[in-house]
């Protein structure tokens, strides 16, 4: 008999999703993904001036706080025809890929280990095994130790005796897919605490260059922390020691402790590199961190482009075959279910959802506030997984080393990283890259400044007279869950349109074209033993890492009849 | 019925029931209390390891007078999860401190473990008992609440039902506070603040896109500590950290009484630590402790980063305060101004901010202001309304907060 399942709220995500399953037989037969949420904030930006987008697209979302920022200024500058100096583009780069890499950190230990992880067996942990066990698998990880885990057991054995649970209150402790030794889960537990030390710690980058974090500040143009390297209050020798520091901390905390626990985890699970498959086409623009104003040219010869239908060779990218379909979102289009390029979208929210409070939303034709972005009509998949897929196709020599061990290791495929596991890997082994990587920016930065490159601002395009009467342009970043892109058209020195096509639009999406979108595809078929505690499909919508803020559909109101003279 | 008033129940003094006795509270009214809960409690967490027991009030009884913490319920309504992230990074007190030794946070949708059915009867189960109620994000109100819904319920009914039992309630950010970006003219969703759903109980506003950590902690332990949540100012706002304005404090002032300004974004002014009043600075005329505090484990801030504030804990500042890189414009709210003449503000009056843009951008030195503002009355960029102090909350009486 088919039954009706509802994950609502889907916790530990940004935003609102809801997830809806039929199952039957312990199996998932079908499934539709819904975004709750709608906030209007590209309403908001119309007749604004582009040089404050970003402050207000930055608030799309708090997570990936950076992203939308970075994505904001390159869509301006594109349009303006405004180029940025080079250490500007380094300090992006590192305020952008610090950010990164936390984000990965933060998703899998707070927002995703405890659907591998039970905190309920801690208190049966052998600390002394725990602790060997852990110093073989990560030999250079100071906190491996007996006073850290044994603290640890306490703590968790403290909370679980007092009957207030708090953050593990109502947890499925007894469901019977939870692997792991008590032993491992100590372990994973106690590194759930350090990496909420750590992530404090390292973001401090974002604050140097941005002066906080979250929502650090950018500016079109540049970068607005100066340097002058004989001065207390600028960048300077100070702050460049402070960055190298926290670099090296990112470096090692994701070589020594995040990768090999997602490996060791992921060991228990191996199934779950058959599960989760999702659509089989990917779109991938750079490596992590990569972004641009205008067509994407990445580094080192990586292609951006997308792969088709499971063919693992590149398609190179074609701007125009970006289109967003509002067949399953709360949207209207005056010419009917068409695909629409951002640049002319075209967009009136029109809510026909059922009056909350409601039960069930997917027996209408429409149920999410997110749109549908489909590449030359398919949905793919964005995110580290097809960015690394894409890297690894492509015959990146970084890449190669990096992941053919670690397949070997779980005795797995390449194509195998199209699964719940595969992102899980993805986003672990671009960890460790982008890692790299902001040392390489750091050292190119440093090596800038000591031979006079330090300007971070170019004045040119500031002023309003400056400014074609009409332009328009794109910024495109690979950022943590995916390849984002904002679209804006600038008339007049204002803003006249303002589009995001965001990863978890993409992701995240509904049907359209005939396809369901790929969180969808994911579910479909998948294992569910206990409808009433949903954890395998959790495991695999968090492995997309959903971030559904971003996914709320970002207005393009031209020819709106809407009267905006009250804006400004 | 056992709402304390004003006499909050304190973490680790003294157990649940112990308070209760304390304060006069019957057993009689407390077991009519947990009966009406039995109804609702399945095998939740006070009764966990003891599931085969029969669910009665006198269980609940036994095992709510037992509880050491207070609980926490932490909405996210329509918002961006910055303000949870912002929670993350707190210094002292930590965010692991805080849900695991000091409150036992039955709900919070980024953190918690449960997801759907089981986070949801989390979330009314805890709704039944006395609890401290945090908001992020706003309340949008059109179309019957459907641009945010948790469950299939409206953010609306959510942000209702968990502030009934609450017995402290704080809105953290700006979209708890007033709406934020997505209450920006022209308000698409028409989204509004906590307090303007809340009103038959205090609202402590913690202002900031996001606030600054430590703020958003600090509060919670004040009251923990105190037994009531901090006084604030008029806007609910709590005075220990949104009392003075960025300018007050801004380590930049001497720059500015000086008149050294940056005048476009990595001059020699910006090379040399200048003032950015000029390239837009919302500092004077916002409210926050970001000088004082400054952000992530005290690293820097906005300002000591090169960029200038955009006055993110003000009512209103996307609209109020944009184009964000003009300068402060002086009629940003027209009327309430404070006027000064030069005698009495010293080096400020010198500085001559605020009396007509025009005429201050054409003064380019020191001296030049000096003879031009010398003798008439300077117009400082003072122009946010001045805290005017809201009774304190703890000398509420027991009946405004039931």
């Amino acid at each position: 008999v088919s039954e009706r399942v509802v994950i609502d709220p889907v916790t530990r995500i940004e935003g609102h999703l809801r997830i809806e399953v039929t199952a039957e037989n312990e199996e998932i037969t079908e499934a539709w993904s819904e975004t709750t949420q709608f906030k209007g904030i590209e309403m908001v930006l119309q007749n604004r001036d582009p040089r404050d987008a970003w402050a207000f697209a930055q608030r799309i979302c708090g997570v990936c706080t950076v992203v939308h920022a970075i994505a904001s200024v390159r869509a301006v500058e594109h349009a303006l025809g405004y180029s940025v100096p080079n250490a500007a583009d380094l300090i992006r780069n590192l305020v952008l890929g610090s950010q990164m890499v936390q984000d990965h950190v933060i998703h899998f230990y707070h927002l995703h280990a405890l659907d591998f992880v039970n905190v309920a067996t801690v208190p049966e942990a052998d600390v002394d095994a725990a602790v060997a066990a852990a110093v073989s698998l990560e030999p250079n990880y100071a906190l491996n130790s007996v006073a850290r885990f044994g603290a640890v057991k306490d703590q968790v054995t403290r909370i679980l005796d007092s009957g207030q649970l708090s953050i593990f209150t109502n947890g499925y402790w007894d469901h019977p897919d939870y692997r792991l030794s008590p032993e491992v889960n100590l372990i994973a537990v106690s590194h759930y605490l350090d990496a909420l030390t750590w992530q404090r710690e390292i973001i401090r980058i974002n604050t140097i260059f941005g002066g906080k974090n979250p929502h650090p500040n950018f500016l079109v143009g540049g970068m607005a922390s100066a340097i002058n390297m004989d001065n207390e209050i600028t960048i300077n020798q100070v702050k460049l020691n402070q960055v190298q520091g926290m670099i090296r901390q990112i470096i090692d905390f994701v070589e020594n402790v995040y990768l090999p626990d997602v490996i060791a985890i992921l060991g228990a699970y191996p199934d779950y590199l058959d599960i989760g498959q999702s659509s089989e086409s990917y779109m991938a623009l750079g490596k992590g961190g990569y972004n641009c104003a205008g067509y994407p040219t990445p580094p080192d010869g990586f292609r951006p482009g997308v792969m088709l239908d499971g063919k693992l060779e590149i398609i190179d990218l074609d701007m125009d075959k970006i289109q967003e379909y509002a067949t399953s979102g709360w949207y209207r289009y005056t010419d009917g279910d068409v695909g629409l390029q951002p640049w002319v979208g075209e967009t009136v929210p029109d809510y026909t959802g059922p009056t909350p409070p409601f039960e069930w939303l997917a027996d209408n034709e429409r149920y999410t506030w997110s749109k549908a972005p489909r590449y030359d009509g398919r949905a793919v998949q964005v995110g580290p997984m097809p960015r690394v897929l894409s890297a690894y196709v492509q015959g990146d020599a970084e890449t190669r080393d990096d992941v053919d061990p670690i397949l070997a290791q779980l005795g797995a495929r390449p194509e195998q990283l199209n699964s719940t596991a595969g992102r899980i890997l993805g986003r672990a082994i671009e960890a460790v890259e982008m890692a790299r990587q902001l040392q390489r920016d750091f050292d190119a930065l440093s090596t800038g400044i000591r031979a006079g490159d330090t300007q971070t601002f170019n004045p040119d395009k500031w002023e309003k007279s400056t400014w074609p009467d009409a332009a328009k342009g794109v910024g495109f970043a690979e950022v943590a869950r995916g390849t984002l892109s904002h679209w804006v058209r600038v008339t007049d020195g204002k803003i006249s349109n303002y589009q995001a096509v965001v990863p978890s639009t993409w992701n995240g999406c509904g049907r359209a074209n005939g396809e369901r979108g790929p969180y969808e595809e994911a579910l479909v078929p998948h294992p569910l033993i206990r409808p009433e505690q949903p954890l395998e499909p959790l495991r695999t919508i968090h492995s997309f890492d959903p971030c559904q803020s971003c996914g709320i559909h970002v207005l393009d109101v031209t020819g709106s009849e809407v009267a905006w003279a009250k804006v400004q | 019925v056992i709402i304390p008033d004003g006499d909050l129940w304190i973490t680790g003094d003294e157990t649940l029931g112990e308070h209760l006795d304390r304060r006069g509270v019957s057993r009689r009214r407390f077991l009519e209390y947990c009966g009406a809960v039995a109804g609702v409690l399945t095998a939740g967490p006070l009764l966990a390891g003891r599931a085969e027991a029969a669910i009665t009030a006198e269980t609940i009884a036994q095992s709510l007078s037992g509880m050491e913490k207070p609980v926490l319920v932490w909405l996210q309504l329509q918002e961006c999860t910055g303000c949870m992230e912002s929670v993350l990074r707190s210094g002292e007190t930590t965010v692991e401190e805080l849900i695991l030794n000091l409150v036992s946070m039955d709900y919070n949708e980024l953190l918690m473990a449960a997801a759907g059915e089981a986070a949801d009867e989390a979330l009314i189960e805890a709704n039944k008992q006395p609890h401290i109620l945090v908001v992020n994000g706003s309340v949008p109100l059109a179309d019957d609440g459907a641009h945010c819904t948790i469950a299939g319920r409206s953010s609306e009914s959510i942000l209702r039902e968990s502030a009934e039992n609450a017995i402290a309630v704080f809105a953290v950010g700006a979209c708890a506070h007033w709406g934020c970006v997505q209450a920006s003219s022209p308000n698409p969703t028409q989204a509004v603040g906590v307090d303007s759903i809340i009103t038959d109980k205090p609202v402590v506003n913690i202002a900031g896109c996001p606030p600054v950590p430590e703020v958003i902690t600090a509060s919670l332990v004040y009251t923990l500590a105190n037994g009531a949540p901090p006084p604030v100012d008029g806007q609910g706002r709590p005075l220990f950290a949104y009392g003075d304005r960025i300018h007050d404090f801004c380590p930049k002032r001497g720059r500015f009484d000086a008149g050294q300004f940056v005048r476009t974004f990595d001059d020699e002014g910006a090379r040399s630590g200048y003032c950015l009043y000029e390239v837009g600075c919302r500092g004077p005329d916002t409210f926050a402790p970001c000088p004082i505090l400054r952000w992530n484990l005290s690293q820097d801030w906005p300002i000591g980063a090169g960029h200038p504030c955009i006055g993110c804990t003000e009512v209103g500042f996307y609209d109020r305060f944009t184009p964000f890189y003009e300068v402060l414009p002086d009629l940003a709210v027209p009327g309430t101004g404070v006027e000064a003449d030069a005698t009495t503000v010293g080096l400020v009056g010198l500085a001559a901010v605020g009396v007509g843009v025009a005429a201050h951008a054409t003064a380019t030195t020191l001296q030049e202001r000096r003879a031009q503002k010398a003798s008439e009355k300077v117009y400082l960029p003072l122009v946010g309304e001045l805290p005017t102090q809201k009774r304190p909350l703890d000398s509420a009486s027991g009946e405004d907060q039931k």
